[in-house]
């Protein structure tokens, strides 16, 4: 009898510490992050003035050594190369002010921010990749609201109202936007681009006359990977999106987003006229239809020569941030260079669309509140501005810092551009923006459905 | 008299007082390990140790008070009920409730807030995307499960007959070890597509193309893309079925075999006749499990297509509405719908456990 109430104990015990085994391991699909600091970046670091001065208050008193020991912990989208760059910009603001700053990416945080949100654990400070999370939170209540303790003078200052009112809801302010990124850009191999004689196109007609030169050559005149696994659809609302910013006025782009005009409506119907114009011709894309839906966002191969052959493809509509995912060796500015994705109706402009990730707080904290204010100062691009690959939407944030031609020149465009209008897939409701929107598109693509059909059915799924 | 009435009073002060200090020192491990301040490494140790020794203590403090019990009667009544306890609580806790609160949200709107009535269950019914699913889950259900079955079935005989039977069956099995998301960038790689006239990287296309087709995009036209899915899981269960009716084979009476030859019966009938309804039970567990499995499908999605070109089931399309649309409710109806799917398997499995548990 006692052997057995042993033995039934143990097996308890074997179970408990099964049960306990599972529980505090952290979750696994967060990567964290370890950051080599480059050598060059230690180098721009300004030594931590004496006197805490400047427009944001938290950030002084840290300056100070007021919060020295605190720990604050940030989590987002950035990974790899980027979630380096992000950390070393942050190596400056912890070596001033003692507070260690911890930050983790993942590519799944879209999925883990909702989850560490709802189950009480968020980190202090999210980097989201767009407005629409912000917004979910920011009515749910998770976020503090900026303009409690920010400096909201000095933020005018820095940002261009549409920065601001991306990011306020309910009349406050919930994120600050930290990086810029501009979508309405073409990218084209340099130096086989002059040597084939092609002209950089300024319009539309010229950008079809330059197409038709290129088949008549032989040449294929787009890449457009577009396969993201289940974020397979962005590619093609951006070019949906630019296009509509160029043959209707803006403020239809607007409507349009908000719902206030159904998503049917026949402009946009026009514009997806213009982006079958190219897509759904067999000798404009590289490897058709099929390629556009099988090749990774990321493959950029096509548009570099090899030993053996030129460049498969001569152009490729794709945000700034794709010189990352050039094949080794190949360099932005050398090999290959952008130019503006050209206006279709003169009247409306140089319009740019873009995208930016915003920053939001969890948690208030006097060292949090410090971090916040760091990164709304040019001073907290500055390490990231200056190794590249980087464009800060912060006005103040001085054009000299761009240490590469392709950074300025796209904060060129951002600053000329007649109308800037963040990406709508990113503004619409997640279900329509990132489910029936990018579906439709691949459907649309595919071949299975017709346009008409496609935009009613996103109209249909549009949440009441 | 005096004496064991004196040893009563010491043994309930004393139960009492460990009691108090249990509970004190459990809340304090506790608090302990949800600390984010303290040490990992101390934290997992201190979890452990609460872990064993603290489940050791409360049986063990339980035990104290139910044997100080005068009525042997309510004694043994309570005994059952003290030591079962904390494995309903945890099932309560981490099954049914969870179980019970989907349910119960699947009623209400995307953030949980307010009531909607039947409002998820008419969008599941009434949306394409999600008919996609339903019929694709469908045709998961039965094109795998019968194919993964029969395929089992039929390697386990055959290789029961071979000398290199071991080796045989570890290759079958090894996909088994592969996660389904390493098993779905394996098959990625099978089903990858260039251009024609380029260099074919995928395994399928290089094959085609080297026989003079034209390379396929394998898992953008429905309905084939489908299978070109459902052969991922295929490939993995297979094994898992092999063995176990490997087993079951082995354990069918040598003197059943000899006799039906005996009397005549052809290999087809000795296996027909013979042992399909000698492992008949073995049979009914493995499809089950294995509908199961399949029910549940949706890593293989997720990983491949994430339900694009028609290849939606219910699973993917669950984690689609709770964590990219952020909308509770119809999650929640999915997952009850899933739930309801699999209730069926669940019972036929469990009943046929019990059957061969009685026939033992």
């Amino acid at each position: 009898m006692n052997r057995r109430i042993w033995a039934s104990l143990s097996l308890i015990g074997v179970v408990a510490m099964l049960l306990t085994a599972c529980g505090p391991t952290p979750t696994p699909q967060e990567v964290k992050v370890t950051v080599p600091v480059p050598v060059e970046v230690t180098r721009v670091i300004t030594p931590a003035p004496t006197a805490p001065v400047g427009p944001y208050e938290h950030l002084a008193r840290a300056k100070a050594g007021e919060f020295a020991g605190t720990k604050v912990t940030i989590f987002g989208v950035y990974t790899g190369e980027d979630a380096n760059r992000f950390s070393a910009a942050l190596v400056p603001f912890e070596q001033a002010t003692g507070i260690d700053v911890e930050f983790e990416g993942s590519a799944d945080f879209e999925t883990l921010i909702i989850v560490r949100a709802e189950a009480g654990n968020p980190p202090d400070i999210a980097q989201f990749s767009q407005p629409g999370l912000v917004k979910k939170f920011a009515e749910d209540g998770k976020l503090v609201p900026l303009d409690t303790f920010m400096n909201m003078d000095q933020l005018k200052k820095d940002y261009i109202q549409s920065w601001l009112d991306l990011a306020t809801f309910n009349g406050h302010l919930y994120g600050i936007f930290y990086r810029a990124a501009t979508k309405s850009i073409v990218w084209y191999p340099t130096p086989q681009f002059q040597e084939a004689g092609y002209a950089i196109p300024k319009t539309w007609d010229e950008l079809v006359a330059l197409m038709d030169k290129m088949v008549a050559n032989g040449h294929t005149p787009w890449c457009i990977p577009a396969e993201h696994g289940g974020g397979t659809g962005w590619v093609i609302t951006d070019w949906v999106e630019d296009v509509l910013l160029r043959t209707a006025p803006p403020e239809i782009y607007d409507q349009w987003v908000k719902h206030e005009i159904p998503f049917n409506h026949p402009e946009i119907e026009e514009a997806m006229g213009y982006v079958a114009q190219i897509m759904f011709n067999e000798k404009y894309v590289y490897g058709g239809r099929q390629g556009i839906l099988t090749t990774f966002v990321g493959q950029t191969a096509e548009l570099f020569p090899t030993e053996t052959e030129g460049p498969r493809c001569w152009m490729m509509k794709q945000a700034g941030w794709i010189p990352a995912f050039f094949p080794e060796g190949k360099k932005a500015g050398v090999d290959a260079s952008f130019f503006y994705f050209p206006p279709i109706e003169e009247k409306y402009g140089k319009p740019v669309l873009g995208g930016g990730d915003p920053i939001g707080m969890f948690n208030d904290r006097p060292e949090v509140r410090a971090v916040m204010e760091y990164l709304a100062t040019p001073e907290g691009a500055e390490v990231w501005v200056k190794t590249g690959g980087f464009i800060s939407p912060n006005r103040s944030v001085p054009l000299e810092w761009y240490t590469n031609e392709m950074d300025r020149l796209q904060g060129e465009i951002l600053k000329n551009a007649d109308v800037f209008r963040f990406d709508a897939s990113d503004m619409m409701p997640p279900e329509v923006g990132t489910g029936t929107f990018w579906k439709g598109m691949v459907d649309w693509l595919a071949g299975r459905k017709d346009t008409k059909t496609v935009l009613q059915e996103i109209e249909a799924s549009w949440p009441k | 008299m005096d004496i064991t009435y004196r040893r009563a009073i010491w043994q309930w002060g004393g139960s009492l007082l460990l009691t108090v200090v249990a509970f004190f020192v459990l809340r304090w491990c506790f608090q302990f390990i949800r600390n984010d301040e303290s040490p990992r490494l101390l934290a997992a140790l201190v979890a452990l140790a609460v872990g064993v020794l603290g489940i050791w203590l409360v049986y063990w403090l339980s035990n104290q008070w139910i044997s100080s019990i005068p009525f042997t009667s309510l004694r043994e009544a309570l005994t059952p009920l003290v030591f079962i306890a904390p494995a309903f609580l945890l099932l309560g806790t981490y099954l049914l409730y969870p179980a019970l609160n989907t349910i119960y949200i699947s009623f209400f709107d995307a953030r949980s807030k307010n009531f909607v009535g039947l409002a998820n269950y008419r969008f599941v019914f009434t949306d394409s995307d999600v008919h996609i699913a339903f019929r694709n889950n469908a045709m998961w259900m039965v094109i795998v499960t019968s194919v993964a079955v029969s395929a089992g079935l039929l390697i386990a005989v055959l290789v029961n007959r071979i000398r290199l039977e071991s080796i045989a069956k570890s290759f079958i099995f090894l996909p088994m070890a592969i996660s389904a998301v390493g098993a779905s960038v394996i098959w990625r790689f099978v089903y990858a597509w260039q251009p024609p006239g380029r260099p074919q990287i995928g395994l399928l296309n290089a094959v085609v193309t080297a026989l003079g087709g034209d390379p396929v995009a394998w898992y953008l036209y429905p309905p084939w893309n489908n299978l070109a899915l459902m052969a991922i899981m295929i490939w993995m269960v297979t094994g898992f079925c092999m063995t176990i009716f490997s087993a079951a084979v082995k354990n069918v009476p040598d003197e059943l075999v000899e006799a039906a030859r005996i009397d005549g019966a052809k290999e087809f009938q000795v296996f027909f006749y013979v042992t399909i309804p000698y492992i008949r039970g073995v049979i009914i567990t493995v499809s089950t499990t294995v509908l199961i499995m399949v029910l549940k499908v949706f890593d293989i999605v997720y990983v491949m297509t994430r339900g694009h070109y028609d290849t939606q089931v219910i699973a993917n399309r669950m984690y689609l509405e709770m964590y990219r649309f952020a909308h509770f409710g119809r999650g929640s109806a999915l997952a009850v719908l899933l739930f309801l799917a699999i209730v069926p398997a669940m019972i036929v499995n469990l009943r046929n456990l019990r059957r061969v548990e009685t026939e033992r």
